[in-house]
């Protein structure tokens, strides 16, 4: 915390409670309480801030430090609705102030217009429930040049042909080129595709408060120790605070969203970090729990009232979750590279953005990136090549060469939506606070798989033009595990067909609004956190206005 | 083939595969190692042992010294690796106490199985003691076993070869990895703060010219 905020009491009834303070939550806390609302924000994680990341690999990958915790937060899994789930890792997301914002890669891409329309464009695709969005590019791309400048986005506008129309450029240059970017964009350039500056929430240059990137190198999993990542903890909450009118309250988790007999929210009933039971009062709820706990909110606040779960009348709470197809390629060159010096990602190609679903027999698109986001224990464990011997000389000798002339290129692609695959309560596994946990169901729509494959084929070619000495991968297989959690409450005109309309209202509960990854209707090419942040800058002015047009107290 | 090699990145380092599951049940374990490891290190006196006695010690500091070994650069026994395990299995990690307790002389009864009369890993010339760990190699289940199955052996080792990597390459800030030597042997320098050029390719980069630009150029 670095100004005085105020102290709400839980019976003082606010004008907003945001549930998670996250890529979406931090925004619409900055955007409510600039524009005079009295704001909660109660988030289930710690309150860390700059001088509590460290880059000890084994506080943040083993202790899971930032993310949720598995053995407090157990999860199970399956793939199919008649099968029954066991109890596995599902999930990873950021469990403290500023949410993912704070661990994650921070490619930042817009979504393209083609990402809005998908399914005019392509007509309907047999298994998938695709529609097209309620808003378009245009609507969104304002918010998309409000997030580039409010939290520091780096990058050089036009630098790909393909990108979508912009109002106005980055403000500020891409970050320093790395070895794996270069070979990346001179062996792309000689097979004619068009790789360029990746886009990154990550500053190139120093901000008030804020230092440039000082490429320390323990960036992915990791929160920025000079708050040089543009996380909603450093580049929104703090503005949010500034006002004196929000409060954050961190280890606070919510798990039931109260409503009155008229239908309407009345607060988040919540656990402090002594687990006592408190509910705090608000005229509206806005929920930003991320694509997996904002259904499971919902769904644990089942009534006789609402008995499928909270703004459920569609039954799609939950269900048409989207993790993005992915993989990677990785290669082994002549000299060292370094690429485990700085950020992750240098450059990125968006050729294949839009595939000729006629031509490739296959519904979906997807970027490339030059990568390294290895630590020096994840790189012994995962990063070389498979038939290493596991101990020995030649294991030694290939950590000792290998590790500084590693990269990898990650391929990055649609998901379907598929109605059964979805997030759930399971009906027998408990979290530590007594709660259903959650259930993944997952299954890839066989396009998504032939989309990976064709995509790990682009990059051996651009392994191979870059003349990697050595290269590998691995056949797409089926996902039973997420990070990016998308599309389990959509947004939609027709309430039969979708959760929240394009207010981010849910149909159901008129003071209940949702904003996060399971706003998404479709699941765009991988990078979903910039269009989050757009998403909660557009949602921010839409409640803004409904509250001053009085149509949202209870 | 390890089926999560093949998943979103980030989640590999962070969540999928045995390594990284141990790292979880054990995280607290390893900074405690860490730290004593770091302290050993320091230390001019010889560094005592809370778990292992001298010569359980000695059989585990030998182990890891076939899994990363010392030759022309710093192995396991320079970078302490035994101190880290040792502060682990004292401080927490009671499951895997057992896993020491049991599998070291399930260990050793295989190693009198091999050579006839001795009964100390540590006692095997090194050539001979990597034909010993070779016998833990996984092994197709149609091929005839040349030896009993141990699987707390197996399973022992495999323990040992994670905490001895785990050991090895944690960044030395936090203690262990002596010296930084796994840092050393891996070539990472270091530093927390880097600047370009970074590395061979990028050293004469001219700047960013989009393609169209530079075919105008020409």
């Amino acid at each position: 915390m670095t100004v005085d905020q105020p102290k709400y009491k839980t019976s003082d009834e606010v004008d907003f409670v945001i549930v998670g303070s996250g890529a979406a939550g931090g925004i619409l806390a900055k955007e409510l309480s600039t524009n005079g609302f009295r704001v909660v924000v109660l988030e289930q994680g710690p309150y860390l801030t700059e001088a509590d990341f460290t880059h000890n690999e084994i506080e943040i990958l083993g202790q899971d430090k930032l993310t949720n915790h598995p053995k407090l937060q157990p999860t199970t899994v399956r793939k199919t609705p008649d099968e029954k789930a066991k109890p596995q890792r599902a999930l990873v997301y950021g469990r403290c102030v500023g949410g993912t914002s704070v661990h994650f890669t921070a490619n930042f891409w817009r979504f393209h217009e083609i990402d809005f329309i998908e399914r005019s464009k392509v007509g309907a695709i047999a298994g998938a429930t695709l529609v097209d969005w309620p808003i378009t590019y245009a609507d969104l791309e304002p918010y998309y040049t409000k997030v580039e400048w409010e939290i520091g986005v780096s990058g050089q506008a036009s630098a790909s042909p393909f990108d979508p129309p912009r109002s106005k450029p980055y403000p500020m240059p891409p970050l320093p080129v790395k070895s794996s970017g270069v070979l990346f964009e001179r062996a792309a350039r000689k097979l004619g595709w068009h790789p360029f500056p990746a886009p990154m929430a990550i500053l190139s240059q120093p901000r008030p408060g804020r230092s440039a990137c000082v490429q320390c190198g323990f960036c992915l999993s990791f929160g920025c120790e000079v708050g040089a990542k543009s996380s909603s903890l450093v580049a929104a909450i703090r503005v949010a605070e500034r006002t004196g009118r929000c409060e954050i309250r961190p280890n606070s988790y919510v798990h039931r969203i109260e409503v009155n007999e008229a239908g309407r929210a009345t607060g988040a009933v919540y656990f402090d970090e002594k687990r006592n039971i408190h509910l705090q009062k608000a005229k509206a709820v806005v929920v930003c729990a991320n694509g997996a706990e904002t259904p499971r909110l919902l769904l644990l606040s089942a009534n006789k009232q609402f008995p499928n779960g909270l703004a459920n009348s569609s039954g799609l709470v939950g269900k048409n979750l989207m993790f993005n197809s992915g993989g990677t390629v990785t290669g082994v060159y002549e000299h060292p590279l370094n690429d485990y010096k700085g950020y992750c990602v240098s450059r990125v190609l968006h050729d294949f953005y839009e595939l000729d679903h006629a031509k490739v027999g296959f519904y979906g698109g997807g970027g490339l990136d030059a990568r390294y986001d290895f630590t020096p224990i994840s790189f012994a464990f995962g990063g070389i090549p498979p038939e290493t011997p596991r101990w020995g000389k030649d294991f030694k000798a290939t950590l000792a060469h290998n590790f500084t002339r590693t990269m990898e290129i990650f391929c990055h692609g649609t998901s379907l939506p598929v109605e059964n695959n979805s997030f759930s309560l399971d009906p027998d596994l408990k979290d530590a606070w007594g709660l259903a946990a959650l259930r993944l169901t997952y299954k890839d729509h066989p396009d998504d798989l032939k989309l990976d494959n064709w995509l790990f084929q682009r990059a051996h070619e651009i392994h191979e033009a870059a003349g990697a000495v050595k290269k590998w991968g691995f056949p797409a297989q089926e996902q039973q595990f997420g990070v990016h959690l998308l599309g389990t409450c959509r947004m939609g005109i027709d309430p039969k067909t979708s959760v929240i309309n394009a207010d981010h209202r849910t149909h159901d509960v008129k003071n209940l609004f949702l904003c996060d990854g399971s706003s998404l209707v479709t699941s765009g090419r991988g990078q979903p956190t910039m269009t989050i942040m757009a998403l909660a800058f557009r949602a921010g002015e839409r409640i803004t206005a409904l509250a001053k047009r009085g149509e949202i107290g209870a | 083939m390890d089926s999560s090699l093949s998943r979103r990145r980030f989640l590999l380092h962070g969540a999928t595969g045995l390594s990284a599951v141990w790292i979880s049940t054990h995280w607290s374990a390893l900074l405690a190692a860490a730290d004593h490891a770091h302290s050993a290190a320091q230390s001019t006196a010889s560094p005592k042992f809370e778990f292992f006695n001298p010569e359980d010690a000695r059989e585990i500091e030998a182990i890891t010294a076939r899994i990363i070994p010392s030759d022309e650069t710093p192995g396991a026994r320079e970078a302490g690796v035994v101190y880290f395990i040792d502060r682990g299995l004292a401080t927490f990690a009671v499951d895997d106490q057992k896993t020491y307790r049991e599998g070291l002389p399930e260990l050793q009864e295989r190693v009198a199985e091999m050579f006839s009369g001795v009964s100390k890993f540590s006692a095997l010339s090194p050539g001979l003691q990597d034909e010993f760990l070779h016998s833990f190699d996984e092994q197709p289940q149609d091929r005839q076993r040349r030896f009993r199955a141990r699987p707390g052996a197996q399973n022992f080792f495999e323990t040992v070869r994670q905490h001895t990597i785990v050991g090895f390459l944690i960044d030395p800030d936090y203690g262990a990895n002596r010296d930084g030597a796994g840092w050393k042997v891996i070539g990472r320098e270091r530093e927390h703060m880097f600047r370009p050029p970074f590395g061979y390719y990028d050293k004469d980069y001219p700047g960013w010219e989009s393609a169209a630009k530079l075919a105008e150029n020409k």
